[in-house]
Order: C-alpha cells, then sequence, then structure tokens
C-alpha cells in the first residue's frame, strides 16, 4: 500500500524538523496534495492514526489535508482546463495533445508545534 | 503552539539518505543498480543470466526486496552471487533507508574483491508505480520491459521511464508472436528520456546480453577509479 510509505516519510521528516526546532509536541501536519497524485486521502489519514500513537511527540497530532486542484494545458489551443473533470482529451479542441501543468504534488506544508523556549 | 512552515516534497528526508548511501558505497567501490519492473517481466531470468556470465568478472551481490520475491535466494547462490535479503514490511517500493539497512553488513566487510569489481543488483518490489517515486541510493536505475507487455507502457507508466538510466527490453525472441514495434517503443520512451540506454535482449537466446554486461561492467570499473 503507497500511503503507508508516504505516511513513514512524512513522519520521518517531521521528526527531522522537531529535533532541530527542540520541539515537544507536534499539534496538526498539514498536507498539500494535488488531485491526481494518486495518493487516497482517507486511507492517508488512517495510516496516520495508527503510527501517530507509536511516537511520543507525534501521538495525537492531527493530519490535514489541503487538496490542490489539477489543471491541465492544451498545446494544441493554448488553453488550461481543469483536469478531473475533462481528463486528457482538451474540452475547447478536442486535442489529445496535453500535459499536466500542476495536480500531482506532494509537500508537508507546515505543522503546528510546542517547543522547548 | 507555533506554526513551522515547511514546505518540502515528501521524498525529502529520503533523498537526503539516498546520498548519503550512495557516497557511502562509491567510497567503497560497490557499484549499486536498482532493477524495477512488473512482475513476470523476466527480471530472474536475466539476473541468473548476468550473473552466470558476469561472475567471473565482478563480485555480485542480489538484495531481494520481499519476503515474496520471485528471485529465488537458492537459484541466486547456486547461479554464483550472493544473496541479501531486504525488509520491506510490506511496503509498495524500497527507500535509502531499507536499502542501508539491507547493505549494512556488506558496507561494514569492507572491500571483498580486492581490486576487482563490485555489482549489488537490488531487485526492487514488482510493480512500475511506486518504486518509480523514491530514490534508493543507487547509481543507477534500470528498469526492465517485457515485449509482451507491450510498446505502449511509456504512456501508462511515464514517471518510470524518466527516473530509469537505463531500460532493458526483454524476450526479443518473442517479437515475432506480439504486436509489439521496437520503432514505437524507442520513440516514446526518448520522448520521455532523451538520455536513457535502451539495451534489447532475450534472456533466453543470450540475444543483446554482450552490450548490457560490457555497460555493467563499465559502470562498475568507472566507479571504482574515481
Ligand atoms: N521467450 C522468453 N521468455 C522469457 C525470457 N525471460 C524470461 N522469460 C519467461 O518469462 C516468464 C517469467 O520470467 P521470470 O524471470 O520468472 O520473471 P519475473 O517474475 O520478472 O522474475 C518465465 O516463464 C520465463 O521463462 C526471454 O528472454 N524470452
Ligand atoms: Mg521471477
Ligand atoms: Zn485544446
Amino acid at each position: 500500500m503507497h500511503e503507508l510509505g508516504v505516511v513513514k516519510h512524512v513522519m520521518k521528516t517531521i521528526r527531522d524538523v522537531a529535533e532541530e526546532n527542540k520541539v515537544i509536541r507536534v499539534g496538526s501536519v498539514t498536507l498539500q496534495i494535488g488531485e491526481v497524485s494518486g495518493i487516497v486521502n482517507e486511507q492517508l489519514v488512517d495510516c496516520w492514526n495508527w503510527f501517530r500513537e507509536k511516537d511520543d511527540i507525534l501521538k495525537g497530532a492531527e493530519l490535514k489535508i489541503e487538496v490542490m486542484p489539477a489543471v491541465t494545458f492544451c498545446e494544441n489551443c493554448k488553453k488550461e482546463y481543469e483536469t478531473v473533470k475533462h481528463g486528457k482529451i482538451c474540452p475547447y479542441c478536442g486535442s489529445p495533445n496535453t500535459f499536466l501543468v500542476t495536480g500531482n504534488q506532494f509537500e508537508i506544508k507546515e505543522i503546528e508545534a510546542e517547543t522547548e523556549e | 503552539m507555533k506554526t513551522i512552515e515547511l514546505h518540502r516534497t515528501i521524498t525529502d528526508s529520503n533523498d537526503r539518505d539516498a546520498q548519503a548511501l550512495r557516497d557511502k558505497l562509491s567510497a567503497k567501490g560497490i557499484f549499486l543498480v536498482n532493477i524495477m519492473s512488473s512482475a513476470g517481466s523476466g527480471k530472474t531470468t536475466l539476473l541468473l543470466r548476468l550473473i552466470k556470465d558476469l561472475k567471473e568478472k565482478a563480485q555480485l551481490y542480489v538484495v531481494e526486496a520481499d519476503i515474496a520475491s520471485d528471485v529465488d535466494a537458492v537459484a541466486v547462490e547456486n547461479a554464483g552471487a550472493r544473496s541479501i535479503q531486504a525488509h520491506t514490511d510490506g511496503m509498495c517500493h524500497m527507500d535509502a533507508g531499507m536499502t542501508a539497512d539491507a547493505l549494512e553488513s556488506l558496507l561494514a566487510e569492507g572491500s571483498q574483491s580486492g581490486n576487482g569489481l563490485s555489482i549489488v543488483f537490488l531487485e526492487n518490489v514488482g510493480n512500475l508505480i511506486c518504486p518509480a517515486e523514491y530514490d534508493t541510493g543507487a547509481h543507477r536505475n534500470l528498469m526492465i520491459l517485457s515485449v509482451p507487455e507491450g510498446d505502449d507502457k511509456p504512456l501508462k507508466y511515464p514517471l518510470m521511464f524518466e527516473k530509469s538510466d537505463v531500460l532493458v527490453i526483454t524476450k526479443t525472441d518473442a517479437l515475432q508472436y506480439f504486436d509489439f514495434s521496437m520503432d514505437k517503443a524507442f520513440e516514446r520512451v526518448k520522448r520521455l528520456n532523451p538520455d536513457i540506454k535502451i539495451f534489447p535482449v532475450s534472456a533466453k537466446t543470450g540475444e543483446g546480453m554482450d552490450a548490457l554486461e560490457e555497460w555493467l561492467l563499465d559502470s562498475a570499473a568507472k566507479l571504482k577509479e574515481a
């Protein structure tokens, strides 16, 4: 399952950041996930809720997900359109000569945390 | 509570681990090749052939990514390579941390081969999606596409083709039975990745294996010299 790997990597990054910033406890973690990143958000949250309890500073930390819209560009008519609605075929001119501009990103945006000082 | 802004992609920490592992391996002159493919593409057959042909020329190791791996540890050892079991905990890909764990004792041992070459084949988990997203610390990524899978695979799994340094097209002896156009495959792959090296081979008849083996030995030798 892909989401398990994702959760483990997010946690690892946050542990590193927590150490650098003398974090005692993490309150929440905000991710920005593209609409077409292939991640199943519910599974990600389930997985997160399971693993956070095994970690002292992440215990109880809420996982917030911001879904980022996917946009495709048509090479033929030079217009942009919503990827999820129309897929690979341009709704304006019918061309399949299109590419994804944004929408498959996966970023850790920020965390809310309690620090030592 | 205070807000700490990160704006990091999730593979950030893995990328750093991968570079650290790559540096360690380079320092020891051990060449690591990450092998990716879908299940049934002919990984076992290709690996066993490579081991048979190269065992006199280099010290060979195979890291197997799964207990359920189709590459049989016994077959690998019998062919003349050392088999190392990795632990993926049911994950759909190998990452740098898991690879480093698997190679820990090999790295601690120091050079086994003296002045000779060392090549480690990492047999990644058998799918074309997840392994493409994680740097394992390998010096080169090699993907296998078999003729029966079709020449349209690059259209379906573009990231895998973009991330690979080498594409091995296997089962070329079966070309006459399948609707697979070598020209189309080359064109589609090169459009995604102009620098990729492509080796059409048959692990069954041995056709094309020479070029691939030469590339492997050359790459391992260059690493050793550097
Ligand atoms: N004709 C032909 N068959 C092959 C070749 N390489 C592998 N095979 C066959 O493809 C099947 C799957 O091969 P295997 O190596 O087990 O694939 P893996 O699951 O990727 O490890 C087996 O029946 C092999 O005999 C090849 O070069 N030519
Ligand atoms: Mg096999
Ligand atoms: Zn258009």
